[in-house]
């Protein structure tokens, strides 16, 4: 397929995925924020902040609204909700022959209808925005499951899925690192990843924070674990590869980046999963970060935009 | 202007003196109409609100509460459960009072449970008459020498307060049985949250959240204490149970199975669960079923809800039942009036909470007391629930009087009678302004066998109908979602202290696609 196409896809897929990782964050953050008497807010949402991307503004007192404008609202921050989805329509504008029209039609009535629900949001609360966000995003995957074909472009919307998946959850357990192991946040960290009631039949309701990173990092069965999203990106990747195996290594960059960040997760003792979980955690941001290089080398080939200057053109 | 008949159009009208019960003490304006210090922030983010916008709010909420599944069943139809729009607010100070007052009381009844099916000391020192036990219905037994294995009978209890007119707090009665409502206090208080946020804001609420986990661990605590890990179930009678939602909630926050009497069955006096991987053993039955229907061998033979034979697998130590079986006699309404005595004789202190006066039928003079002044009186009967078969004198007329005088008479034993209390009032949205309606409390204590907690909350029932005291879900009541305020010096903050899993790093911004640069986009549209 068209390599532009592909990128398109991938790109698709990363960004629906944080949109609505985004939003089941804020929606858990703020409520516990409102909930929780206790929690400092300014605080709480420097740190949130941070751990998405945004620069938080200085000599400011930051709450529970402004929050919600920086992460969801604003159009000025790259990794906002609302940027995400007009990303996210741009990119499905851009691939429109690739896509299946229920999918387009999907993200783009999503789009239409941001200012809406941002009006509602600012009379009755910012809860259902989140929950208009989570349940397109939600409505967006089912569509792709049951409108595209398993061809390489549908590799391509899964891939940039699960990459993205890895990222977001990374940087989920991120904003947690500095709480103790008993802090009653590692409670809104399951249910961002909605993973409650998922953990509480697994553990039985026991809860600490190491099973909470466990869960969220090792576990085989979840799908929104680490460990599940960065398999499923691998096997996009065995099934893009066209080549004939090679013998020895792997046979291209991303895959040996994913492989062995997979394995190492696999292969870990659990009780060792705490010591050094920020080391882990940036090391797993980082491959992040060379998988999406790794692929776009390899099969976006995006070149610059060529612009001649001083051409002239001789008969 | 703190006043209820100032120009915010909400509260016009509140405090109309020809309002029924206009004695009664309402929680948010003083006799004088000025706002008591609790409501204070509240009245004022609430007042410049118009109508319309509470209207809106009153939507989303019944929307949520429908979506989210948040229902009861009425004469088995499922409904949603009517949730009002203004919170209701306990001041630290207030609730720390009857936090202590509740404790005592769990304390004190567990000692009398203890005793009663055990040696019955306190019948044998004459403290209590036998014949107040052995006329109990719920006096059981087949419970007698059953000893759970850390000794608590009341894991979960729910004590109904009202506030009468001094605004002092009342117990009405105390539920030792399977008190329910717990989940509405969770489930209002996640409504509210996303309804409501700019309330919240501006008040230190206690979170209400955590009621699952000290209900796990005060179960799990209760399992016999060779049990490395014990298996905790929820018995549930079924789909079609009133509080079937209750039931399914705490089962998935506690993460443990839900299960029906068909589920479970007993062999050898042990307990075991039907599961796809065969048999496995049951430490711990949290159970939502009656006495009667919990043992087909020992009560109702007719019973499909139960489990037979395990009372006796409860006697040989392999399960714990909670809460235990023939705890009916600790809150039976006649046992109540007792209480000053029992808590003087286990305890040695007298009430933190005063009961609500109250006559006893059986005893001859009470009796003719309440026959002479039965047109004052709320005369209720000992058994019953939901609010049937209260006869409130001053409503009633004289024929009904006269059969109620009968009934009393015919059986003197099923009977008390109580002065008519005027519960509080709440602010409440009726129609389009707010209106003050009679409200009571219950809050749900949780008993570990070394601690009592009581989840800083509630549930605050509403009677909606004009001038009504009958908060009773089945009787067309409503709920609030309950604010107990923190204290102003808890400056504890829990999240940010003791030892931290690792260090947070400097943000890192994430990555984007390719986009067109403007001059990019201009040459496209050119062309």
């Amino acid at each position: 397929m068209l390599a532009r196409n592909a990128e398109s896809l991938y790109w698709i897929g990363r960004y629906v995925e944080r949109a609505d990782d985004t939003a089941r964050i804020l929606d858990v953050s703020v409520h516990q924020l409102l909930e929780d008497a206790t929690v400092d807010a300014d605080a709480t949402s420097r740190q949130l902040l941070t751990v998405l991307g945004i620069t938080p503004p200085p000599g400011m007192e930051l709450d529970v609204w402004t929050l919600t404008e920086l992460v969801a609202m604003s159009r000025e921050h790259a990794g906002s909700i609302v940027s995400s989805i007009s990303s996210a329509r741009e990119n499905t504008r851009v691939a429109r022959e690739v896509v299946s029209t229920e999918l387009w039609e999907c993200i783009n009535s999503m789009y239409n209808a941001v200012p809406e629900r941002q009006r509602a949001a600012k009379r009755v609360g910012p809860s259902l925005f989140f929950s208009f966000v989570e349940e397109r995003a939600a409505m967006f995957a089912g569509l792709a499951d049951s409108t595209m074909s398993r061809d390489d472009g549908w590799r391509f919307l899964v891939l940039g899925r699960f990459v993205e998946r890895v990222d977001m959850i990374v940087r989920l357990l991120m904003s947690r690192v500095g709480d103790k192991p008993s802090s009653p946040g590692w409670v809104t960290v399951l249910r961002s990843a909605g993973a409650h009631d998922t953990y509480l039949r697994t553990y039985r309701g026991a809860l600490d924070a190491t099973r909470v990173v466990q869960f969220l990092l090792l576990d085989r069965l979840f799908p929104r674990s680490v460990f599940h999203a960065l398999s499923q990106a691998e096997s996009c990747l065995d099934h893009l590869d066209n080549q004939p195996s090679t013998r020895v290594g792997a046979k291209a960059e991303a895959s040996r980046l994913l492989g062995k960040a997979r394995s190492e997760l696999e292969f870990l003792r659990p009780e060792e999963l705490l010591e050094d979980l920020t080391g882990r955690l940036l090391g797993l941001q980082q491959c992040i970060r060379d998988v999406g290089e790794a692929v776009a080398l390899q099969y976006f080939h995006s070149v610059p935009w060529v612009a001649w200057t001083n051409a002239e053109v001789s008969l | 202007m703190n006043r209820a008949s100032g120009n915010g159009d909400l509260f016009d009208n509140y405090l109309d003196p020809k309002r029924p019960h206009a004695g009664a003490f309402d929680e948010m304006f003083a006799a004088d109409s000025t706002v008591r210090s609790a409501y204070r922030r509240l009245y004022d983010s609430l007042s410049p609100s118009k109508p319309a916008d509470l209207a809106t709010r009153a939507e989303a909420l019944d929307r949520a509460l429908v979506d989210q599944g948040i229902t009861f069943s009425l004469s088995g139809q499922e409904r949603p459960f009517p949730l009002d729009l203004i919170p209701r607010v306990i001041t630290a100070g207030e609730w720390a009072k009857l936090e202590r007052g509740i404790v005592q009381r769990v304390r004190g009844l567990e000692a009398f449970l203890a005793d009663i099916y055990g040696d019955q000391q306190i019948i044998r020192d004459g403290v209590l008459p036998r014949r107040l036990i052995t006329s109990c219905a719920h006096f059981h037994r087949q419970a007698a020498g059953v000893s759970p294995p850390n000794g608590v009978r009341i894991h979960v209890s729910g004590v109904d307060l009202v506030r009468d007119e001094d605004g002092t707090f009342r117990v009405l009665e105390d539920n030792l049985r399977s008190p329910s409502g717990v989940s509405y206090v969770m489930e209002n208080r996640r409504t509210m949250a996303r309804v409501f946020p700019d309330l919240f804001a501006k008040h230190r609420v206690r979170a209400v959240g955590d009621y699952a986990v000290h209900l796990l661990r005060a179960l799990r605590a209760a399992a016999a204490p060779n049990v490395a890990d014990p298996t905790v179930v929820v018995l549930t009678p079924g789909v079609h149970n009133s509080a079937y939602f209750e039931h399914s909630l705490l089962a998935r926050l506690m993460g443990v199975e839900l299960v029906e009497g068909r589920d479970l069955f007993c062999r050898d006096n042990v307990i075991y669960l039907r599961t796809t991987e065969g048999e496995r053993q049951v430490d711990v039955i949290y159970r939502r079923i009656d006495d009667e229907y919990l043992d087909p061998v020992q009560f109702r033979p007719d019973s499909v809800l139960g489990v037979a034979g395990v009372i006796n697998a409860a006697r040989a130590g392999n399960v714990v039942i909670a809460n235990a079986v023939g705890n009916g006699v600790g809150d039976d309404k006649l046992v109540y009036t007792y209480l000053p005595e029992i808590l003087k004789y286990y305890l040695d202190e007298a009430p933190l909470l005063p009961n609500v006066d109250t006559y006893r039928c059986w005893l001859r003079e009470e009796r003719q007391y309440v026959f002479d002044h039965a047109d004052e009186l709320v005369i209720k009967p000992v058994e019953g629930s939901g609010g049937y078969g209260i006869v409130f004198g001053p409503d009633a007329s004289a024929k009904e009087l006269a059969a109620i005088r009968r009934r009393v008479r015919a059986n003197p034993r099923g009977w008390i009678a109580q002065p008519l209390v005027q519960l509080s009032t709440v602010p409440t949205k009726v129609g389009q302004r707010l209106k003050p309606r009679h409200v009571d409390l219950r809050p749900f204590a949780v008993n570990d066998g070394k601690s009592v907690f009581v989840l800083p909350g509630g549930l605050t029932r509403v009677a909606v109908p004009e001038g009504s005291l009958v908060v009773n879900s089945s009787q067309g009541g409503g709920s609030k979602d309950t604010w107990v305020l923190a204290a102003r010096s808890s400056t504890v903050d829990p999240e940010l202290s003791g030892q931290r899993l690792g260090t947070p790093q400097e943000e890192s911004a994430p990555e984007r696609g390719p986009e067109l640069t403007s001059a990019q986009q201009q040459q496209q549209q050119q062309q």
